[in-house]
């Protein structure tokens, strides 16, 4: 075979109309785009997402009936309650405080139930590892408002039990947040060798809870702190469950809220956003810090 | 050793213990059958959790369908799927999922595109990975307010688009109340998760196949039409099918939005909040199997698509 000529299109005859693939610069080859058209894309995309987000700031700002008077008065008004108005952010704050609480209860769930559930799969049971990751990713498949329909019969009996508790709402936020949760860890039980680990801290005499606490654990950190902040940032966004099962948390309080006081709601909408974003770029920070897992986020399902 | 299948494994040993060699290590899963019995029982607190808030709350949701008002099984509630107003949900939460997946699909993968050849860990992949997981995955009822600031009434673009060229977005009633006007918050959330789930697949390949292409002298065009656009099909097409199922699902936004029905999931919070069809009980459960059987077929199409992307994944 004699060397193909590098400007012919000696693969196929095709009906493209191909100019020779030098014009200039240096030919790229391969899938990367020229800078210029990076910039123009990633330009275009981001301020096109930005509008949104400006439209919000730019709306907590505004004067109510003064259109083009701008002032921070809606942010001064949330601690400085006008008793003229008779408008009362207590609701919000009340909905902040239960969606914390409910928040330390996923993550309690998360940490005690979805993670030694985990290891005991890849320490002892690893053929279970496809039914609990098919168990762990279902919550996709089956809609939230699907799952309200069943959880409000279910809450009937919790509530006999804990009462109608705002708390017991992490129940069913835990479900939710199963394969947010799961991505990480798994991710991070990938990448280093459990099992040989584990097996070195027992032959050199650990016992199982040393073992765990002082070898594993510290190995999975980045994972499991990823799975907090991501559940986290999922139970603050959490709506659906709430509104169903009629309690107050930051999502139901703050639309409650922009019927009275939209500006508010606005403030408080938009610094959870921003909230939620420095999060995940300490988690994608985080992350970075140490090679070995980059694909830390929950892709949704990936079977 | 018995965990030497996880596909992406890759055994880095940190920590001063693990750079001993352990050759001789006598296996922590070789221990008596009395144990090993006894370490089922530590599947006790996962199994009973998802038994009661995942497994029975999904059979009651879609059991629910199949019972009449006297509590005995029946099949006449499915006639609620052939009642005019939920058929119209369903073509409405069809309509909008679909083109919202399409649209975002195709500006997501514009933008995976522009990432290529950045680096994975840089700062500019982290912010936009973070951002994208936010707006993603945790908008929902803020999302809705963005948009109100954005083409409401009152909105900034609505306001300019007004004042400079005398257009009004909400001449014939606001856009965003009505269904067609969910496009637009259901687009802006799914870009960000198809740049999620489309960078993998995009960063699959490989710089060789472009050589190679180049080497026998395929142009660019010639290199993206008969080898990129190919193999990426199954996984773009497999990112069409999860945006689509994320739009379909989703109920924050359109709740935060719209105080009628017109998608199914707004259905389902009317019937929930007892307005039912005459003649028919339990019609939350009937429309929660509809969306369920709905998304286990568009899932299953999702996880065959996604197989065959990832035969290029390696």
């Amino acid at each position: 075979m004699s060397a193909v000529p590098l400007t012919s299109t000696a693969v196929e005859p095709t009906t493209v109309p191909s100019p020779s693939p030098r014009r200039g610069r240096t030919p790229r080859v391969g899938a990367e785009p020229s800078k210029a058209a990076r910039l123009i894309i990633l330009i275009a995309v981001g301020l096109v997402f930005l509008v949104p987000l400006g439209a919000m700031f730019e709306f907590t700002l505004r004067t109510s009936g003064k259109p083009g008077v701008y002032s921070f008065a809606h942010y001064a008004s949330i601690f400085h309650t006008d008793p003229a108005l008779g408008i009362s952010y207590e609701p919000l704050f009340e909905g902040i405080r239960n969606s914390l609480l409910i928040c330390l209860l996923t993550v309690a769930i998360i940490l005690l139930i979805l993670l030694p559930t985990m290891l005991l799969v890849e320490l002892r049971y690893p053929r279970v590892r496809r039914v609990l990751e098919f168990v762990c990713i279902l919550p996709i498949t089956v809609p939230s408002i699907v799952l309200v329909v069943g959880f409000v019969p279910v809450y009937q009996r919790v509530a006999a039990v804990f009462g109608s508790q705002p708390w017991t709402l992490a129940f069913a936020v835990g479900i939710i947040v199963l394969p947010y949760a799961y991505r990480p860890i798994a991710t991070n039980i990938a990448a280093f060798d459990l099992v040989t680990l584990t097996e070195a801290a027992r032959s050199l005499g650990a016992s199982w809870p040393v073992a765990i606490y002082r070898v594993i654990l510290p190995n999975m950190r980045r994972g499991v702190i990823s799975a907090v902040f991501l559940t986290v940032a999922v139970v603050l966004g959490e709506y659906t469950i709430a509104a169903f099962l009629s309690q107050n948390t930051f999502q139901t309080a703050l639309l409650l809220i922009s019927q009275t006081d939209s500006y508010v709601a606005t403030i408080f909408a938009l610094a959870a956003l921003v909230f939620a974003f420095v999060i995940l770029l300490i988690i994608g920070r985080f992350g970075a810090a140490s090679p070995g897992s980059r694909r830390r986020r929950p892709r949704r399902v990936q079977p | 050793m018995t965990t030497q299948s996880i596909p992406d494994a890759r055994p880095r040993a940190r920590g001063s213990i693990a750079s001993s060699s352990i050759e001789t290590g006598t296996g922590a899963g070789g221990t008596a059958p009395r144990r090993r019995s006894a370490a089922w029982l530590g599947f006790t607190p996962f199994a009973a959790y998802v038994v009661i808030f995942l497994a029975i709350p999904a059979v009651i949701a879609v059991a629910s369908g199949f019972f009449g008002a006297d509590g005995g099984f029946t099949l006449a509630n499915l006639k609620a799927l052939t009642d005019p107003v939920i058929i119209k949900s369903f073509q409405g939460s069809l309509l909008v999922s679909a083109v919202s997946a399409v649209v975002g699909a195709v500006i997501g993968a514009l933008v995976c595109f522009a990432l290529l050849g950045t680096k994975a860990e840089g700062m500019l992949r982290t912010v936009i990975d973070s951002a994208s997981s936010v707006l993603a995955q945790f908008g929902g009822v803020m999302l809705a307010f963005a948009f109100i600031a954005t083409v409401g009434f009152q909105g900034i673009v609505t306001l300019y688009l007004k004042n400079t060229f005398g257009f009004d977005i909400n001449a014939d009633g606001a856009l965003l109340y009505k269904i067609p006007g969910l496009i637009l918050p259901y687009t802006y959330f799914s870009v960000p998760l198809m740049v999620l789930t489309f960078m993998p697949a995009m960063e699959g390949l490989k710089s060789t196949w472009g050589e190679a292409a180049a080497t026998l002298g395929a142009t660019r065009r010639q290199y993206w039409t008969r080898i990129a656009m190919p193999v990426l099909a199954p996984a773009f097409f497999g990112s069409v099918l999860l945006l689509f199922a994320n739009c379909f699902s989703s109920f924050a936004t359109a709740a935060a939005l719209l105080s009628q029905g017109g998608i199914v999931p707004l259905s389902i919070k009317q019937q929930l909040t007892s307005e039912t069809i005459v003649g028919v009980s339990n019609t939350a459960g009937v429309l929660a199997l509809g969306m369920l059987v709905i998304m286990v077929v568009v899932m299953f199409f999702y996880s065959l698509l996604q197989r065959r992307a990832a035969r290029w994944q390696r």
